[in-house]
């Protein structure tokens, strides 16, 4: 542990978005993300880098994507709430091709909510929270350390595919303190030709969402799926516990997948062979991995803090060749450790 | 070893240092530890708490479900919390600002007068340092100095006099911690 510092969550993914080499920050205070804008007050001006408290988050995404069109890498932080006031411009970026990173220190909804840590913006997040056929990269740290590390990896997807990336984070992840270390890392330039730099000499470039020619839509979007298809194609990072000879298999992810973590250790203890499937990139799901897991084990229970969303992305990609079974609490509620084992060892005795 | 503390008092008795300051003797002391606090709608005179785990190994979830030990500072804390503790769990009290005894009967219960004790040494704000003194003395989880190198972390040399009084508050806690 020698090098590690304590940091929470929140300043963990600041900091490494400052290593990360983003030039501008945009946001607006919401809790449990509030550490985050405060680091960054501090820290952009000393490196002289841009902060700006926004007068709301429409404001705070439609600075990014203006950023984002001059080509440097940007970034704004919201929790749920404010999260959902920034889907039109979300979609815009999508359309316009502009990378950034969003990142969502999740909280309990529906609507104001609360300020706990919560999963129930998965939909929103995989699914496209604003209109039109689009994806967003989604991922999901679990851990203080991969808070900063994701971090690192989501400017360099957003840069790699042109398209926004969001961090989907949850409030216990952004209050929490642990040991972790920020690399300072080499950024990867990725020469952003299409941006605004001012077009003296050259064609200007043209950043647009907006295609009403005949056709020119549709031309547009097929351009996208074969991106997503791409991204698909190329990213999938997902983490596997004791999978291989598991007779139950835990998919969860965030703070639920640190919940599972502890469980199956018990689990295990008592004899229960159990194993976790942790998505770390929400899209592209993993797919592939949960599909070659059901060929061997007896059933599946997806944990989440939610009403069970991700837990259809799981029963999909098992395709029916396995039980697929959910527990979930909602409104900011945390699983209880000793409920999910209960649970385990009652569908356990059943299903032999 | 698994440990599992919760802090808790009322906004303002300083319980969100507490933990900190603990979290971070506990990594000097290279052992795993995660911390977190009860947040957002928190204020002076309402109830604040936070989670510290301590572990040889990794720690899995960072949530505590029932608490190896307690650290009380004041009455509404001790109803809040008393069931959730372990059997065999570590209760810590601070007995000036809370005027009954635990009703649990199968755990060590270890009662402090913490806040008198802070006044005595001339700083009333270190009673959470005279609690998280006595936890220490009583559980050794962790040796003092890692804590007193914490402390001196947090207070700049221009507040040497506020770090030696905190120290003096820790101690004190410990020395009662130790004998009961």
């Amino acid at each position: 542990m020698k090098n590690k510092i304590l940091i929470s969550g929140n300043e963990a993914l600041a900091e490494a978005a400052i290593q990360a080499g983003c030039k501008a920050y945009f946001g607006y205070p919401i809790t449990p993300q509030n550490e985050i804008p405060e680091y960054m007050s501090r820290r952009m001006p000393e490196e002289g880098r841009v902060f700006i408290q926004a007068e709301s988050e429409l404001a705070a995404i439609n600075m990014v994507l203006g950023a984002s069109a001059s080509g440097v890498r940007t970034m704004t932080t919201s929790s749920s709430p404010g999260i959902s006031l920034m889907q039109e411009a979300v979609s815009y970026m999508a359309g316009d091709e502009l990378p950034c990173v969003i990142a969502n220190v999740a909280r309990g909804g529906p609507g104001l909510g609360n300020i706990a840590g919560a999963q129930g913006d998965y939909f929103q997040s995989v699914k496209g929270g604003g209109h039109g056929d689009y994806n967003l990269i989604v991922i999901a740290p679990a851990s203080v350390q991969e808070m900063a590390d994701l971090t690192f990896t989501a400017f360099d997807m957003a840069d790699k595919y042109r398209t926004p990336v969001i961090i989907l984070a949850d409030g216990y992840l952004g209050q929490m303190m642990e040991a972790a270390q920020i690399e300072k890392k080499a950024i990867q330039s990725i020469k952003k030709d299409w941006a605004l730099t001012g077009a003296k000499g050259r064609k200007p470039n043209i950043i647009n969402s907006m295609y009403l020619a005949d056709d020119a839509l549709e031309k547009h979007n097929q351009k996208l799926q074969e991106k997503f298809q791409k991204i698909k194609k190329e990213l999938c990072l997902v983490e596997e516990i004791s999978t291989t000879d598991a007779d139950i298999i835990f998919v969860a992810y965030g703070t639920s997948a640190r919940i599972c973590k502890s469980v199956i250790i018990n689990l295990r203890a008592n004899k229960i062979k159990a194993g976790l499937i942790r998505p770390i990139t929400l899209w592209p799901f993993p797919t592939e991995t949960i599909k070659q897991a059901a060929l061997h084990a007896g059933f599946f229970l997806t944990v989440e803090m939610s009403a069970g969303q991700m837990v259809e992305d799981v029963r999909l990609s098992v395709e029916g060749k396995a039980p697929v079974y959910f527990y979930g609490r909602m409104g900011g509620g945390v699983p209880e450790e000793e409920k999910i084992i209960e649970l385990v060892e009652k569908l356990h005795r059943e299903s032999k | 070893m698994k440990e599992q503390i919760i802090c808790a008092g009322s906004g303002g008795q300083g319980i969100v240092t507490m933990g900190k300051l603990l979290a971070w003797a506990v990594l000097k002391d290279n052992k795993f530890v995660t911390y977190i606090p009860s947040y957002g709608a928190e204020q002076r005179g309402g109830t604040a708490n936070c989670s510290v785990i301590i572990s040889d190994i990794e720690i899995a979830s960072p949530l505590i479900e029932t608490p190896s030990s307690l650290i009380i500072m004041n009455s509404a804390s001790l109803d809040k919390f008393e069931n959730r503790l372990q059997k065999g769990g570590l209760l810590v009290i601070n007995s000036s600002l809370v005027d009954k005894k635990s009703e649990r009967k199968n755990v060590q219960a270890v009662y402090i007068p913490a806040t008198e004790i802070a006044e005595e040494i001339g700083q009333i704000r270190t009673a959470n340092m005279v609690a998280l003194g006595a936890y220490i003395g009583k559980s050794k989880i962790i040796p003092i100095d890692k804590l007193e190198e914490s402390l001196s972390n947090i207070f700049s040399k221009a507040k040497k006099e506020l770090l030696e009084i905190n120290i003096k508050a820790l101690r004190k806690g410990e020395e009662i911690g130790k004998r009961s």
